[in-house]
C-alpha cells in the first residue's frame, strides 16, 4: 500500500454519466462474462441441452420410438433448443439475479448512473449472447448427427425463441425478486428439472398421452410446440405463441410489481 | 419553490429537516435534521442503531422520507433521482458487487458507467487494490471490501461522496491510508459525509460532527467545539468490583455543583467537570470510604465519547470489545 499523495486536482470533481448505449454494452458484457464464466452455469447452458439430444437421439433409434414419423434428431433438436432457451432465460437469470440481490450489486447499481432500464438491457443483452452460443453448439452436434430442419422454419423460430426468452425472463426475475437467494436458486432448478421431465419441452406432446392438451397451457410446452412447429413444417404455431405472449405479461407484470431490490 | 441558481451554489450540500422514518416499532428517524457544508467532510456518529445509515440511505435516495425533508446539492433525492445519481459516490455498508467478479474488474465496470471516470490504475494503487486484483469478489477479506467499495464510490469523480463506516473492518494502517485519501479528495474540492461508530475517525477526519442518538440529533460541530467548548475535563474511572449501591450518587454529592457523574456500566463511571486537585482529592476519599479499589483512573480533555455521554447518558461504543464487529448485513 502507497502512501504517497496524488497530484493535486486528481480528484477535482467532474462528474457525469456516461452515454446510454455504452452503459448498456458495458453491463450485457459483464453480464455474458460472468454467466459463461462458471463451469455449473455452462453444464446448465450447454451440457445437459447436448446430453438430451443426443441421448434422446440415440435412445429413440435404438428402442424404435415413434415419433409422428420424423426422423429422430429432427423431432427432438427443436425440443433442446426450446430446454436450451429455458435453461438460460429461466433458470441462469433467475440464480444469477437473486444473488445480485443478495449481494447489494442491484442495490449499489441502482446509486450508479446506470438506470433501471439500462440494468435491464444489460441482462438481455447478456442472455442473448448466452443463447446465441447454445443455440450455435446444439445446433452443430444436430446437423452432425443429420438434422435437417426446414429452411423457412429457421427463421420463423426466431420470434418463437425471442417469445419464449421474454416469458422465461420474466418469471425468472419475479421469481428472483421476491424470494432469498438460497430459495431462488432451489425453486429456479426445480422447476427447471420438473418441466423438463413433464413439461412437453423436449418431447412433444403427443408422447404424454392423456395429458397433453392439459400441458399445452404450460410455457414449457408452448415454446417446444413453437419451435416444432416452426423447424418441423416450417409454420407459425399461433396457439403456442398466444400461450407464450401471456405468460410473458404475467411474468413481466409479476416482476414489475413485486421486484425488490435489496 | 425550487431554489434559483445562485441559491443552489451556495446552499448547503446536504440540507435534512426534521426526517422522520419508522419501520415497524422502529424509529431510524424521529425528527432529525442535519446540514452539510460544501466542501467539508462532516461525520455523522452515533452507536448502532442510531439512525445512521437511514439518514445516509435516504440522502442517497433509496428511501422516501415518511416526514420532513431531504435536499441533496439542492435536488430532491427520490424525484431528481436521475438527475443526482451521477454527481454523487456511494460507498454502502457492505456488498455491492457480483461475487463472483474480480476486484479490478468491478472497479472497472463501474468507471464504465461514468463519462470522466479517474484512471482505475491510479485508485487500485491508492488503495491497495493490486494485491487482490484478480481474486473474485466472494474470496475478498472485510477489508479488501471495504477498499473496493470506496474505490467504486470515488471513481465516477463525484461532487459529493456519501461513505457509510468506510473504515469498518480494516486495520489501523489501512484506514490512516483511507484518511489520507479523503483528505485529498477534500482539498480537489470533493464533500464528503461519512457515518462512523469511531470515535478517533470522526474527531479526526470530520470539520462538522453530528452525534446522532435514537433518531435524532443531540449535538452538532467542529470536533474542538463539541470537546472543548465546554471547558471541562474528564475523569474516567474503571473499578474492579461493581459499585455498591448508591456510590456514584454519594460521589456526585461529595463533587457537588458543576460536575457531573455519569455511570457508564456497573463497573466504570465518567466525572465531568473541572478536572483539578480537589476534584482527584474527592475521588480518591470517595473511593476509600466505599472501598473500592481503581483498576483505571484516567483524566483528560473530554473526547467526542464524553459528549456523547454526556448528551445521552449512554456510551457511544460497548465496552465489551464489539466495536469492530457491528458490520449490519
Amino acid at each position: 500500500m502507497t502512501q504517497q499523495e496524488t497530484a493535486r486536482g486528481t480528484f477535482t470533481p467532474r462528474p457525469g454519466a456516461a452515454p446510454y448505449t455504452a452503459m448498456v454494452r458495458a453491463q450485457a458484457s459483464m453480464e455474458t462474462r460472468l454467466l459463461l464464466r462458471h463451469g455449473e452455469q455452462l453444464l446448465i447452458a450447454v451440457v445437459i441441452p447436448v446430453i438430451a439430444l443426443v441421448g434422446g437421439v440415440v435412445a429413440a433409434g435404438r428402442l424404435g420410438i415413434d415419433l409422428d414419423g420424423h426422423a429422430p434428431v429432427d423431432a427432438l433438436t427443436p425440443g433442446v433448443l426450446a430446454l436450451a432457451v429455458m435453461s438460460t432465460a429461466f433458470t441462469s437469470l433467475a440464480i444469477a439475479t437473486g444473488f445480485e440481490r443478495r449481494y447489494g450489486l442491484l442495490k449499489r447499481l441502482g446509486a450508479s448512473p446506470l438506470p433501471r432500464s439500462g440494468l435491464l438491457l444489460g441482462k438481455v443483452g447478456g442472455l442473448l449472447v448466452v443463447q446465441a452460443v447454445q443455440v450455435v453448439v446444439i445446433g452443430a452436434v444436430a446437423l452432425l448427427m443429420g438434422w435437417s430442419p426446414d429452411p423457412l422454419g429457421l427463421l420463423l423460430a426466431l420470434p418463437c425463441a425471442l417469445l419464449g426468452t421474454a416469458a422465461f425472463a420474466g418469471l425468472g426475475l419475479a421469481l428472483a425478486g421476491t424470494l432469498r437467494a438460497e430459495a431462488t436458486l432451489a425453486v429456479a432448478n426445480l422447476v427447471y428439472l420438473l418441466l423438463l421431465a413433464g413439461g412437453a419441452v423436449v418431447l412433444p406432446r403427443s408422447s404424454y398421452g392423456g395429458a397433453s392438451e392439459v400441458l399445452a397451457v404450460l410455457p414449457s410446452a408452448a415454446l417446444g410446440d413453437a419451435l416444432r412447429a416452426a423447424l418441423l413444417d416450417g409454420t407459425l404455431a399461433v396457439l403456442p405463441l398466444v400461450v407464450l405472449a401471456v405468460w410473458a405479461a404475467l411474468g413481466a407484470g409479476l416482476a414489475s410489481r413485486f421486484f425488490r431490490w435489496e | 419553490m425550487p431554489p434559483t441558481p445562485s441559491d443552489a451554489a451556495s446552499a448547503p450540500a446536504v440540507r435534512v429537516q426534521d426526517l422522520v422514518m419508522r419501520y415497524g416499532d422502529t424509529v431510524a428517524a424521529d425528527g432529525l435534521s442535519l446540514e452539510v457544508a460544501r466542501g467539508s467532510i462532516t461525520a455523522v456518529l452515533g452507536p448502532n442503531g442510531a439512525g445512521k445509515t437511514t439518514t445516509l440511505e435516504t440522502c442517497e435516495g433509496y428511501r422516501r422520507p415518511q416526514g420532513g425533508s431531504v435536499r441533496v446539492l439542492g435536488l430532491d433525492p427520490v424525484r431528481q433521482r436521475r438527475e443526482l445519481l451521477p454527481r454523487i459516490g456511494v460507498m454502502l455498508q457492505g456488498g455491492g458487487a457480483w461475487s463472483g467478479v474480480r476486484a479490478v474488474e468491478m472497479l472497472r465496470h463501474v468507471a464504465s458507467l461514468h463519462a470522466h471516470p479517474l484512471p482505475v490504475g491510479l485508485l487500485v494503487e491508492r488503495l491497495g487494490l493490486d494485491e487482490c486484483g484478480r481474486t473474485p469478489y466472494r474470496r475478498l477479506s472485510g477489508g479488501q471490501q471495504q477498499r473496493l467499495g470506496l474505490a467504486m464510490a470515488v471513481v465516477g469523480r463525484p461532487e459529493l461522496l456519501f461513505v457509510d463506516e468506510p473504515t469498518a473492518g480494516m486495520d489501523p494502517a489501512v484506514r490512516r491510508t483511507t484518511w489520507d485519501l479523503l483528505r485529498e479528495l477534500q482539498h480537489d474540492g470533493v464533500t464528503t459525509v461519512l457515518t462512523t461508530h469511531y470515535m478517533e475517525e470522526a474527531e479526526r477526519l470530520a470539520d462538522l460532527v453530528h452525534l446522532v442518538d435514537h433518531g435524532r440529533v443531540v449535538a452538532s460541530g467542529s470536533p474542538l467545539a463539541l470537546t472543548r467548548g465546554r471547558g471541562d475535563a474528564t475523569i474516567r474511572l474503571v473499578v474492579t468490583e461493581p459499585f455498591p449501591l448508591g456510590a456514584p450518587q454519594s460521589l456526585a454529592t461529595a463533587l457537588g455543583h458543576g460536575t457531573e457523574v455519569t455511570p457508564v456500566d456497573e463497573r466504570s463511571l465518567v466525572v465531568t467537570g473541572p478536572a483539578d486537585a480537589s476534584t482527584l482529592a474527592v475521588v480518591s476519599a470517595w473511593c476509600e470510604d466505599f472501598g473500592v479499589v481503581p483498576e483505571s483512573l484516567t483524566m483528560g480533555r473530554m473526547t467526542l465519547e464524553d459528549v456523547f455521554l454526556a448528551e445521552t447518558g449512554r456510551p457511544l461504543a460497548p465496552t465489551d470489545g464489539t466495536i469492530d464487529g457491528g458490520r449490519a448485513a
